[in-house]
Formats: structure tokens, C-alpha cells, sequence
């Protein structure tokens, strides 16, 4: 009973979206409660405890001030786990990456563009050791049970490395290029049960990328499914613009 | 008189979207500081979506809250719509506002039961009550999964909509999903009904201050999505004016602007819309309205939370009557509507959870050229602060603890929504 690990909620730059999905997992699994002690969940409970042995982190670090408290957090957790595409990633927010940030800034607040402290949004694994990842924008409900319960048994979660069309053919989907869509199913790591193509959208790659992802084939793709550079940039932007950035900068 | 002094430094406030500060500086009795700071990071949607397709901006402006995605997703696909000329099919006019009730109960559901009961349980979280009173805890998830149920069948996903698109829709819903749904709504109606039970008896803190309440408004239905914006003072403004009445002003303790129409501020959200739109409401909705003691116009911010149970019962009510509609003409297959141009300005508006939100884009050859979002919480701050201008005078005689507390509460009726309130000024239209 006094075994219970002891695990917290922390969210730096997001919409609070994969901590919402930890609230709706218990929809289905209420039982969870009793197996963890939850010190700390600022969007859901008023009481706070400084000592936890499990964090999970939800958002980018997208300004200074968020280095110091990160790893506060990984000083004190044994586990970091990065919840969400916005901490495994960058997100969304980092889509302005590419963008110039004095411009930014100036384009949403004027000549108080000083006013707000930022810098370029970045998964929290560019501060602080990250353990394990929960992908997803949102995360994906079974993917955080089952990342739960790995860790109640001592062991890491596990992210397949596959692409999402093996498990969209497993779906039996009609796959959405038939159709005159785009989708970055083949670089995007599986797992969502490939959730957009099933409900007839295309994949915007909020898992990530696969260990060895065929840019320059993705672009070609699309490129014959009638998409401009800029509008494949567009695509490829959405929640990979970091991980783009650095495969570029790696040449 | 009272001569006290006292300072309340609220950091971070709990059980509720997003950070924020409370600070209260009294000295000798004279109230020197009264802020709800915003201190969340700022986030940069509009400069996000400048130069990218169209038809990106509601999957990205989804992402500027986890709560009401469904709702930004809506007001983002109807400015678009409205910029490029696309007249949605009447399916697909029913199947957003399904949806879309769908968000308002899971939101509400969240916000009444794990957000504020607490306080009136004498608990710190939802956590401990799932221990003392479970069967309200399983109430609650039992609802909010219904609700997230609703909200899968239509658009994939609760959190982030994934077969919402201009125009309609990527994915239709079966018959069969949308009858197992109505039978399911109408066996939630005994929870709805102990809801406004339990609500009815919870001592709802005595306050009031008049303002200016605004929300979105048709003549023909409880409105959640375009309508007109209208206000109690009076008067009424096409979506399209809504810098007339928002009038956004920088306030330096916040990251998120300050808003004001008539008066100093004006209120936004489930209260405001039950003052605004009360003639609307379904007859079991106003029955519950009676049960629990609102009527319009209240003044009481604390009743907020008991405005989103009354919606609660509208939209379980409204939603079982869209999926008979929808079941009686029948779900068919469709193409989203055709953009009739590639360039032009579009107004989004919609009630979401918290209150009014608009998204307003201008496009140029299919891309966004200026974008300009403007957030229920944003709306409210300025009410926010003169609610708790007028309240700590008049609790001073408590102690210290009483206070924060009460205040704490004050805010969160309201529902704050601070993770999005981030944002913007001055968006300059190129
Ligand atoms: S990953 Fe997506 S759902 Fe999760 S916090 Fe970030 S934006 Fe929200
Ligand atoms: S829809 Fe996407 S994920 Fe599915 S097979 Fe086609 S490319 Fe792959
Ligand atoms: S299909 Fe792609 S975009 Fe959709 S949830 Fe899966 S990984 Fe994310």
C-alpha cells in the first residue's frame, strides 16, 4: 500500500490536451487511482507534493525561464516521461521555428514585443533527460495505460518503430492518396492506430518521424499528388519542424 | 470601517486551464492591488498560421486549447468559410452542432463536477471525493464519457477533431452509431437529473455585481454557433464587428489583453448566455433553471457553474432532437462544399465553453494572410478583476485563508481557460 509510486503533472507550453486525455483514460480505468499516488496535477487537484518519483511533463519549453524548473523536475523524479507531441517534439508551437522571432513577436504584440519572454519552442528532451515518450497530439488513451503500467512493472514504455501505413493497411482504410489527399503516413511512426486516415483526413506526423524516414521520397509523393513546395513544407511543418531542422542541419 | 491590511499572492492557481496568479495588496483597509495575473507562456497562433494553407487553420488552431478544440476548430472553419464563399450543406450545419454540444457537456461536465465541486466538498481535488462520495466521481466520468463518445463518432477525437473540415465533414457517422447514441443521451438524462439535484444544494457563495453579459444570439435556438453578438445593456452587432465590441486594451500583469463594451467590462460564458438567451432554452432546461434557483438576469458570478448544469440539461435535450433530425432525413456520404474564391476576410463565431470566441482570417490565393483570435478568458479578465474589486471590501472582516479561497472560487467559476488567453494586439492586416 505505501508502495504506491508516487507520480506528478507538469505542463510548461501546450493546450493541456494529453493531461485532459489522462483524466478521460480514467473514464475508462478508474482503478488506476489505486495504483498510483498523484502528489501533483495543477489542472486537476489543489493539493501539491514535492515528492514524486514519476514526471510526467506535457508542452514544450519555449522561454528560459522554464530551464531551471525542468530540471528541478528531473532532479527530483527518477522518471522524466515526456507526455505529448508539444513535449516530444516541439509541437505545434514549434511551427514559428522557421520563422524569424523578432518578427513573431512583433506580429502578435506590436511595440510590445519585449513585454512576453520567448525563444523557440523545443522538446523538453533539448534541456533535461527525457526516459520515455508518450507520443501524440493529443496522446493516445491505451498507449498511456499501457505506458502506466510498464512503469508500475519496472520496465520502460515501448514505442514501436514503424511506419503508420503498416497499421492503416491493417485497418483495411483506403488509403487517402486514392482519394487526392496527402498524408505522411510512410515517415510518421505508428501506434494511433492510425486514427486520421481512418476518419478520412490525412496523417500530419503528430507521433513523429520513423528511425530512417525518406524525406526526399515523402516530398516527391506529394509532389506528384499536385502539392507546391511551400505547400509540402506546410505539411511537413505542422508538428515535425524541429525534428526536419535537425535532419537538415545533420546534412 | 476596517483598517486591515492583508495580501493574498495566489501562485499558480489549481484546477483550473493554465497558470495564473491571483495577487490582492490591502493596506489599512484601502485596496491598493487587485490583479488576475496571466502568466502563461505566450503562444503566437496568428503568426503561426500566416503564409500556410487554409485549410491548416483549424487543425492548428485546435491545438490552442485541449478543452474546447471542438470549438476553435468550428469558429476557425467558419471564418475560413465565410472568407472564401462556402456554403456548408444543411447535414453538415447539423452534425457541428452536435459536435459541438457534444464539447459543452464534456467541458461543463469537467468544469462543474471535478473543477468546483470540490470547493463546496470540502476537498482539494476530485481525487480524495472519488474515496468519499464515488458514486459523484462515476457520475461525472460516466457523463464526460458519453459526451467524449459523441464527440468521437462525429469527428474522430474529442480532444483535436480530426474529420472536421471547411466546408463539412472527412467521416459520417451510421444510423446505428447516432441511435445507440440518442438511446444512450436519454438513459443519461436520470445523471442530468441528480446533477441539478446536487447542484441545487450546494451553498453557492452570496455576491453580486451587476455588467454588461454578452453572448452570441439567434431568435430561433439556444445559440452556440454564428447569430449575432447582443447584449443585456442592449443592443445587437453582426459577428463581423466584433473589435466594436471587444476593444481590446494591454494590461501589463497579463500575457492575454483586456476587453470592454459599454461599461468597464462585460462577462462571457454559460451565465451570460443564460442571461442573454434565456426565451431559447429547452422547457426541461428552464425547469432545472427553477430547481436551482437562476433566473434572468443574474448577477451573481459564483452562478456560473450553475448556468453550465441548466446547459447541461439544453444540450443533452438538444442533442437527442439533432439525432432524430439526423436520423430522420438520414446520414448520407458528402463532399465538403467548394470554396466559390481563393482570397478574402471571414468572421468565425462561436459560444464555446467559456464564452464567445472568434477567429478572423483574411486569405489570399488559399493561403492565410492575417489572423486575429480572440478567447473567451481574454473577455473576461477585466470582469474578472472588478468582481474581486467589489468582492474583497466586502469580506474583509474574514481571515486571510477565507479570502484566498473565496477568490480562488470567484475565479473559477468563471472557468478560465488560461492556456489559450495568451495572446495578441494589434494584429495588422497587411
Ligand atoms: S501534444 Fe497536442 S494535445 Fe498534447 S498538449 Fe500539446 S497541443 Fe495539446
Ligand atoms: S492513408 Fe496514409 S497511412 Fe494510410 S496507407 Fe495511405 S499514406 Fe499510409
Ligand atoms: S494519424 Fe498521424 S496525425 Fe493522426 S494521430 Fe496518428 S500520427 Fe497523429
Amino acid at each position: 500500500m505505501s508502495a504506491k509510486p508516487k507520480v506528478a503533472f507538469f505542463e510548461f507550453t501546450s493546450c493541456e490536451g494529453c493531461q485532459l486525455t489522462v483524466v478521460d483514460s480514467l473514464q475508462d480505468h478508474p482503478e488506476l487511482l489505486d495504483t498510483v499516488e498523484i502528489v501533483q496535477f495543477r489542472e486537476a487537484m489543489s493539493e501539491k507534493g514535492e515528492d514524486y518519483a514519476i514526471a510526467f511533463i506535457e508542452g514544450s519549453c519555449s522561454r528560459p525561464s522554464d530551464e531551471p524548473k525542468l530540471q528541478a523536475i528531473r532532479q527530483q523524479a527518477a522518471i522524466v516521461v515526456a507526455l505529448g507531441a508539444c513535449a516530444h517534439l516541439g509541437g505545434v508551437n514549434a511551427i514559428r521555428n522557421r520563422m524569424p522571432l523578432q518578427e513573431v513577436r512583433e506580429y502578435v504584440y506590436g511595440d510590445r514585443a519585449e513585454w512576453f519572454e520567448t525563444y523557440e519552442p523545443r522538446p523538453i528532451k533539448d534541456v533535461i533527460k527525457v526516459d520515455a515518450v508518450i507520443p501524440g497530439c493529443p496522446i493516445d488513451r491505451r498507449e498511456f495505460i499501457k505506458a502506466v503500467t510498464h512503469l508500475l512493472q519496472g520496465r520502460m514504455p515501448f514505442i514501436p518503430d514503424q511506419p503508420l501505413c503498416m497499421e492503416c493497411k491493417l485497418k483495411e482504410n483506403i488509403c487517402v492518396y486514392t482519394r487526392g489527399k496527402v498524408c505522411l503516413g510512410p515517415i510518421t511512426l505508428a501506434g494511433c492506430d492510425a486514427i486520421c486516415p481512418t476518419y478520412g483526413d490525412g496523417c500530419e506526423g503528430c507521433r513523429g518521424l520513423i528511425a530512417n524516414p525518406n524525406i526526399e521520397a515523402m516530398r516527391q509523393v506529394m509532389h506528384e499528388h499536385g502539392l507546391t513546395d511551400e505547400a509540402i513544407d506546410a505539411k511537413l511543418s505542422m508538428f515535425l519542424t524541429n525534428q526536419i531542422m535537425a535532419l537538415e542541419e545533420a546534412g | 470601517m476596517t483598517t486591515k491590511s492583508l495580501k493574498v499572492d495566489v501562485h499558480h492557481l489549481t484546477r483550473v486551464e493554465g497558470h495564473g496568479n491571483i495577487v490582492v495588496d490591502v493596506q489599512n483597509g484601502e485596496l491598493k492591488q487587485c490583479e488576475l495575473q496571466i502568466v502563461e507562456t505566450p503562444r503566437f497562433f496568428e503568426a503561426m498560421l500566416r503564409g500556410r494553407p487554409y485549410s491548416d487553420s483549424s487543425h492548428i488552431t485546435s491545438r490552442i486549447c485541449g478543452i474546447c478544440a471542438v470549438g476553435h476548430a468550428t469558429a476557425s472553419l467558419r471564418a475560413t468559410e465565410k472568407a472564401l464563399g462556402v456554403q456548408p450543406s444543411e447535414q453538415t450545419v447539423l452534425l457541428r452542432k452536435l459536435n459541438f454540444h457534444g464539447e459543452i457537456l464534456d467541458s461543463h461536465i469537467l468544469h462543474a463536477y471535478m473543477l468546483v465541486a470540490p470547493d463546496f466538498l470540502g476537498v482539494g481535488s476530485v481525487i480524495p471525493l472519488a474515496k468519499s462520495a464515488p458514486e459523484v466521481v462515476l457520475r461525472a466520468l460516466r457523463m464526460k464519457k458519453l459526451a467524449g463518445d459523441l464527440c468521437k463518432a462525429i469527428s474522430g477525437r474529442h480532444t483535436h477533431p480530426i474529420a472536421m473540415t471547411v466546408g463539412g465533414f472527412t467521416h459520417f457517422p451510421t444510423s446505428e452509431e447516432l441511435a445507440a447514441l440518442r438511446e444512450r443521451l436519454v438513459a443519461m438524462r436520470a445523471d442530468v437529473d441528480t446533477t441539478v439535484e446536487l447542484f441545487s444544494t450546494l451553498p453557492i457563495p452570496d455576491f453580486s455585481r451587476d455588467t454588461e453579459y454578452i453572448a452570441l444570439h439567434k431568435p430561433d435556438e439556444y445559440c452556440f454557433i454564428d447569430g449575432v453578438i447582443a447584449s443585456t445593456d442592449g443592443g445587437t452587432w453582426p459577428t463581423e464587428d466584433y473589435r466594436r465590441v471587444t476593444n481590446e486594451t494591454i494590461v501589463p500583469h497579463s500575457s492575454a489583453k483586456h476587453t470592454a463594451n459599454q461599461r468597464e467590462s462585460y462577462m462571457v460564458g454559460a451565465l451570460a448566455r443564460f442571461n442573454v438567451n434565456y426565451d431559447q432554452l429547452h422547457p426541461r432546461a428552464k425547469a432545472a433553471a427553477a430547481t436551482l434557483g437562476l433566473k434572468p438576469k443574474n448577477t451573481n458570478p459564483y452562478m456560473n457553474t450553475v448556468a453550465q448544469v441548466v446547459e447541461i440539461v439544453h444540450c443533452v435535450e438538444d442533442a437527442i432532437r439533432l439525432i432524430d433530425q439526423l436520423l430522420a432525413r438520414g446520414v448520407v456520404w458528402e463532399e465538403p462544399a467548394p470554396p466559390t474564391r481563393l482570397s478574402g476576410e471571414g468572421v468565425g463565431a462561436c459560444d464555446v465553453p467559456r464564452g464567445t470566441l472568434f477567429h478572423n482570417y483574411v486569405i489570399e490565393d488559399g493561403k492565410v494572410i492575417g489572423a486575429n483570435c480572440i478567447i473567451p478568458t481574454g473577455q473576461n479578465l477585466a470582469n474578472i478583476e472588478a468582481d474581486m474589486r467589489k468582492l474583497v471590501p466586502e469580506i474583509l472582516d474574514r481571515t486571510q485563508e477565507q479570502i484566498t479561497r473565496a477568490l480562488e472560487m470567484l475565479v473559477r467559476a468563471y472557468d478560465p481557460c488560461i492556456s489559450c488567453s495568451t495572446h495578441l494586439l494589434n494584429v495588422q492586416f497587411v
